[in-house]
């Protein structure tokens, strides 16, 4: 099949390939921009471990072909951290309230949360989870998950976390 | 001694050592999405191998035409049992003495078995070329029911095992019968049942079901023609058993094959056994040369890896009147699949099925399993199963409720009772274990007190009476669950794998700035190994967390070890890492003394290095003793400082816990709320209590799914129904309840720290609480046992049944 | 879980896409959302020659307001619907309706389009048109036609949509104000289809139901209007016999398949419920 030129900005920097017309973005993002982080845990679009923000939409990247993503502005888990290279308010909350264990939902459960807290940058616990429903954690029981983007939530906001009793 | 001079506190603190919520290593990279997974492994010329799958549960293969695939651009071989007959792998042995076909050899005994395995240039063309593999099947009768498995007309499905009247564990009674074991004294047992004051005998089926991790099993094997080496990168919970098996089937000489696990996404037992995928790749390497990567879709893992469960336990308790247990008698029918690939220690065909008298004192018991061969998925043993000990507890937490029902009698109030007591560890079960310590007492009173067990029971009696004047349409249920858990396999005088004792391993090298390397037998696939074994090692020896690194996976490098499973690696492997740490220190010792020029008796051990009993003032750090170490150690020793130790457990471990459920279900619609779930473990010695935190929520999860859902099931004819996330239970942020954990801590008498393993006794514990929680609600309307899952619409039927839908 | 080959194209007007759809005939797909086409492709249960990319339609987008309708461009996604502020107004069943649908991924690609025109019985949308009257602008080689959400379905995956038509609208009228809905969806787990769901709007006046339409999602081969049901509320104050006849009429034209998430049984008996507390919901929202 005839190759199709795609060009899109990831993380911040332009970037281009040549793909078929069916090649999946999140294969296009892992495979040809060698950018490993995007996960891929399902086929039927249930498990959320590709997910990646895309002109300022959380979308699952297994669902998306690499050609309908062309000219638009994409951000992965690797382009999560803060410009000068330190752990993002997101990143940091995940280690200091241990919400990843195995770490494979995490880059997707990340860029999920970090589009969020621009939705709503103070959500409620009730919230945070309705807001993390497309994103499957096997190992967390999603409990400290939910911590964790409080946690980011206060840093961003600059108020204090108080985090929840067991 | 000045303002400056660190206290005690500060200089523990400064280690991070055990007891410590040291936040972990693994997390930088994770966080940052800097995993290294298998499907992130990328070589040169590297192919992708795919598979073709059988539609029928059951049917003769007539013809594979692969002459359309091999046309197909991108496509440059298939392989199939003809293929892998030429070097004999065609079958492959199973972890549990029996052999599993790699690709379909004359007939396919289940659905989606692998038949065909296609290699392309890359996952597009190979997906293509499995659409193009032509395969002519001629349908037999399946055979789905266990229960009819040994049925004198009972379809034939091991044609390779006809005439083969014995078994890897003994005498086969029928051609899909795999091993009848029995453990127990059969006489006493029935004397005290014929003697019984009260009994009560109930089927209670465990559904099949699957661990399910979010990384399927892969990998990428990658044979150098030229040193002829395999190197096998791949989702690896035992990686040097892999490697041993490799070497067995394969001839390759076993220091040419280099295994390594890098990070695996959740594993969950799923990952311990060898799957058609890895031999196919490794064939494939050989056969063209260039690196092959296997990646399995979550339906082909769902539906053809190691399944979890299916039991069928016919469970019988005597008791007095007054709720003394006398007597327990049960009967597993163990469902297989197609093959018996269960990965338990070789001698347990059933696992420790045997821990079924959980923490209760039966004087006698007996216990039978017969496994048979069904047109389903092989395996058996996964998903935090700690070998069958999750099916275990479910059977005598459940058989105890129903025992408490027919006495009338509060069902903690009949745990108490009969509690194995404190006094009584270590205690000699009556099928068999030696439990190493427990309070039972005590973590069950702090668990009712905790939850004001009585206020829910009085809640719960109030709203039964609400209900029967129609007042309300939600029936309230509380579900204990009070398990003993058995872990940490195994000692070498009754567990090995294929004939290699289960051990594990830990190696210690410290350098001469003072910071270390521990190289170590198992393999994590979330447990924070890299984090928790550090601390270890911390608190033995006096270096910082921070500066030990620790390393797993690589069977080049990393001690011989039997991996991470059954919640073994704490138990075996942490004292390894305890025992290794204390050599070092040990040497340590003497290179302190002889920097101090004193006797090696005139020394203390002061958390970060030793001290001259009497004169505080002199002391060596670890630090400088590693510096020592490099060009000052006495006359006649050794420089450096390393240390290894492969440990032989004298015993397993027995962790266990409290857990309550409070649920509310609506009779209506079946929905249920789970109102509350307070978990108690006591797993000994805690290392890191914000990791055992996490382990307990994330095995709580799992429990809830299954208890509540989460199932594989087959239709008559042999189709597989549940195996994509679609219908497999897998529950969201949504639908799980808020976690409430709690601990006590009775250390194990025979591990070097005291500590028992946890990971698994969530999902052990969990289950049955879940579980009882829903019997429990229903029981007033007249039910003895409800089997699980507890659906909705499952919760409705039974609502029907009880007669008190509207 | 790799589609098969096709060929793609992204029209960028809405007669460009008509026309690429008829020349390329049965082969061609247009491509709204992807979220219940691109999974299929992936399982290759679909197999197109050709996807039209209708992302790029600018004419497809967009909510206004027409005399005294609102008119929602195909290509509106859910979250575009749940961030609305004239839904939200006019509206709200469908704001209530959208967050009932998958997750928030599939929300921000989803389009209303795609989830009214599939005719999988799975989506909840086409009963919620059905049930306030909505109508679907079509447009093909032919030209254009508006049908009404009640005479779209005709089976499973089998709508009026004609070979080369593309569903370019969904024209609502706006219910008056003070109204009572509902949207009532039991489910497994959030993301599911529907176990059973029911749609009710309704207006209240001194205290009686003045007007009701109800509508079920997933409880047969296609979105049912529930007429009966509806005829059995109006004019009572919703006691409890009047809603207890209403689910009975409902039930009554309910014959789900039974599947993973329960017997025919038991989904027309939640059903039922769904419908009368789906009622119970609505008035409470009503005025008057």
């Amino acid at each position: 099949m005839a190759k199709t030129h795609v060009k899109m900005v990831v993380n911040g920097a332009e970037v281009e390939g040549l793909v078929e017309p069916r090649t999946l973005l999140i294969h296009f993002i892992r495979e040809q921009l060698l950018l490993t982080g995007s996960h891929i845990g399902c086929e039927t679009t249930h498990c959320g471990a590709c997910t990646i923000d895309i002109d300022g939409r959380s979308v699952k990247s297994c669902t998306m072909f690499a050609v309908q993503a062309n000219g638009t502005d994409i951000t992965t888990i690797e382009g999560i951290a803060n410009a000068d290279g330190t752990l993002s308010a997101l990143q940091e909350g995940f280690r200091q309230m241990h919400g990843l264990q195995c770490g494979f939902c995490t880059p997707g459960m990340i860029v999920r949360a970090h589009r969020l807290l621009q939705e709503n940058p103070n959500p409620t616990e009730e919230e945070i989870r309705f807001g993390i429903a497309g994103n499957l954690c096997r190992c967390t029981g999603y409990q400290n998950i939910v911590k964790a983007i409080q946690y980011a939530a206060a840093k961003i906001n600059g108020t204090d976390f108080q985090e929840a009793a067991e | 001694m000045n303002d400056m001079t660190p206290t005690r506190e500060q200089r523990e603190a400064r280690l991070e050592g055990m007891g410590c919520k040291r936040k972990r290593v693994e997390d930088i990279r994770f966080t940052q999405g800097k995993g290294n997974y298998v499907d992130d492994v990328k070589l040169p010329g590297m192919l992708h191998g795919d598979f073709v799958r059988s539609p029928h549960a059951h049917a003769r293969i007539k013809s594979i035409n692969v002459e359309k695939a091999l046309k197909v651009p991108g496509v440059l071989a298939v392989l199939t049992a003809e293929t892998l007959k030429t070097v004999n792998l065609a079958w492959m042995p199973t972890l549990a003495g029996d052999v599993q076909m790699v690709l379909a050899d004359g007939k396919v005994l289940f659905q989606n078995q692998e038949v065909a395995f296609v290699v392309a240039t890359d996952r597009y063309a190979a997906d293509d070329g499995i659409g193009a593999v032509e395969v002519e099947y001629e349908a037999l009768p399946p055979l789905i029911d266990p229960f009819t498995a040994m049925d004198a007309n009972a379809p034939v499905l091991r044609e390779d095992l006809a005439g083969k009247t014995e078994g890897a564990h003994g005498p086969r009674k029928h051609h899909n019968h795999i091993f009848e074991w029995t453990v127990g004294d059969r006489e006493l047992t029935d004397l005290a049942f014929d003697k019984a004051e009260v009994t009560i005998k109930e089927m209670i089926s465990y559904h099949r079901t699957h661990p399910s991790p979010l990384e399927t099993c892969q990998c990428v094997c990658s044979f150098d023609k030229i040193k002829g080496e395999l190197t096998i990168w791949g989702t690896f919970q035992a990686p040097h058993v892999i490697r041993t098996v490799v070497a067995l089937i394969s001839k390759i000489p076993e220091h040419k094959i280099h295994v390594i696990a890098p990070d695996i996404g959740g594993g969950f037992g799923n990952k311990v056994g060898a799957y058609p995928g890895y031999i196919c790749a490794a064939v494939a390497t050989i056969v063209t040369g260039k690196p092959v990567k296997w990646v399995e879709d979550r339906m082909e893992n769902l539906t053809t890896t190691s399944f979890a469960r299916d039991y069928h336990m016919t469970t019988e308790i005597a008791a007095t009147r007054e709720g003394k247990v006398t007597g327990l008698r049960v009967h597993v029918l163990a469902d297989h699949g197609a093959f018996d690939a269960c990965a338990d220690p070789s001698k347990w065909p059933a696992g420790f099925m045997n821990i079924v008298t959980g923490s209760y004192d039966f004087p006698v018991a007996h216990l039978a399993v017969d496994g048979v061969y069904t047109n389903k998925a092989p395996g058996g043993v996964a998903y935090r199963c700690s070998f069958r000990v999750t099916e275990a507890a479910y059977c005598i937490e459940r058989g105890m409720d129903i025992l408490a029902q027919k006495l009338g009698m509060d069902p903690a109030e009949l745990r108490l009772k009969n509690f194995i007591k404190a006094e009584q560890f270590p205690y000699h079960s009556a099928l068999g274990w030696e439990y190493d310590s427990g309070d039972y007492h005590t973590a069950m009173k702090k668990g009712m007190e905790t939850i004001d067990y009585a206020g829910l029971r009085r809640e719960q009696a109030e709203k039964r009476e609400a209900f029967k004047r129609g007042e309300t349409r939600e029936i309230m249920g509380v579900g204990v669950s009070f398990f003993t858990e058995i872990v940490g396999a195994g000692p070498s005088k009754n567990c090995d794998i294929l004939g290699i004792a289960m051990f594990d391993s830990c190696e210690i090298r410290l350098h001469p700035t003072g910071s270390g390397i521990a190289r170590v037998g198992t393999k994590s696939q979330g447990q924070g190994h890299e984090t928790t074994w550090a601390q270890i090692i911390a608190t033995e020896i006096g270096i910082p967390a921070d500066d030990i690194m620790v390393e797993e996976g690589n069977t080049d490098t990393a001690p011989y070890g039997l991996g991470t499973y059954g919640s073994r690696s704490t138990p075996v492997a942490g004292a390894a890492i305890a025992l290794a740490a204390r050599k070092i220190r040990a040497k340590a010792q003497m290179i302190a003394a002889y920097m101090l020029e004193v006797h090696e008796g005139d020394l203390e051990w002061d958390v970060d290095g030793f001290r001259v009993k009497g004169l505080p003032e002199k002391f060596k750090s670890m630090k400088d003793i590693c510096w020592a170490a490099y060009n000052s150690v006495p006359p006649g020793m050794e420089p450096g400082l390393e240390a290894v130790s492969y440990y032989d457990p004298p015993n397993m471990t027995y962790p266990f816990g409290a857990y309550f459920c409070v649920m509310d279900i609506d009779v209506d619609t079946g929905v249920y709320k789970i109102r509350r779930f307070y978990a108690l473990d006591d797993c000994g010695t805690r290392i890191n209590p914000m990791i055992i935190e996490g382990q307990v929520h994330g095995g709580l999860t799992e429990a809830f799914a299954i208890a509540m859902g989460q199932e594989i099931r087959y239709d008559a004819t042999g189709n597989v129904l549940g195996g994509s996330f679609m219908d497999f239970f897998i529950p969201t942020a949504v639908e799980t309840p808020h976690w409430e954990t709690d601990h006590t801590v009775t250390p194990s008498p025979h591990h070097p720290i005291g500590a028992k393993g946890v990971g698994e006794s969530p999902n052990v514990g969990g289950v049955p609480a879940f579980s009882n929680a829903v019997n429990d609600a229903f029981s007033f309307l007249g039910s003895t046992h409800i089997q699980m899952p507890h659906d909705f619409w499952r919760n409705w039927e039974a609502a029907k049944r009880l007669g008190v839908t509207g | 879980m790799i589609p098969g080959e096709f060929e793609y194209h992204r029209p960028a007007t809405l007669a460009d896409a008509v026309k690429l759809l008829s020349e390329l005939g049965e082969e061609a797909r247009p491509l709204a959302g992807g979220h219940s086409l691109i999974p299929m492709m992936k399982l290759r249960f679909a197999t197109p020659e050709h996807l039209i990319d209708l992302g790029a339609i600018g004419q497809l987008k967009g909510i206004c307001r027409d005399a005294n309708a609102l008119v929602i461009g195909a290509m509106t996604t859910q979250h575009d619907i749940i961030t609305s502020a004239d839904i939200a107004s006019y509206l709200p069943l469908l704001k209530e309706t959208a967050l009932m649908i998958a997750d928030p991924q599939v929300r921000y690609v989803g389009t209303l389009g795609g989830n009214v025109a599939n005719g999988d019985p799975g989506n909840d949308m086409p009963a919620v048109m059905m049930a306030l009257g909505g109508s679907y602008r079509l447009e093909g080689p032919e030209g254009t036609r508006d049908v009404p959400a009640t005479d779209f379905y005709q089976g499973a995956y089998f709508t009026a949509l004609e070979p080369g038509e593309i569903l370019t609208a969904i024209s609502i009228p706006v219910p008056p104000a003070g109204h009572g809905y509902a949207y009532e969806k039991l489910k497994r787990k959030v993301g599911d289809y529907a176990t059973a769901a029911a749609a009710v709007i309704l207006t209240m006046a001194s205290g009686k139901v003045a007007a009701c339409s109800i509508a079920l999602t997933n409880l047969s081969e296609t979105p049912l209007l529930a007429e009966a049901a509806a005829q059995a509320v109006i004019g009572t104050s919703l006691d409890d016999a009047a809603l207890k006849a209403a689910s009975a009429a409902a039930r009554a034209v309910m014959n789900p398949a039974a599947d993973a998430r329960g017997t025919s049984e038991y989904r027309i008996h939640v059903g039922g419920i769904m419908v009368m507390r789906a009622l119970q919901r609505a008035a409470s929202r009503a005025v008057a």
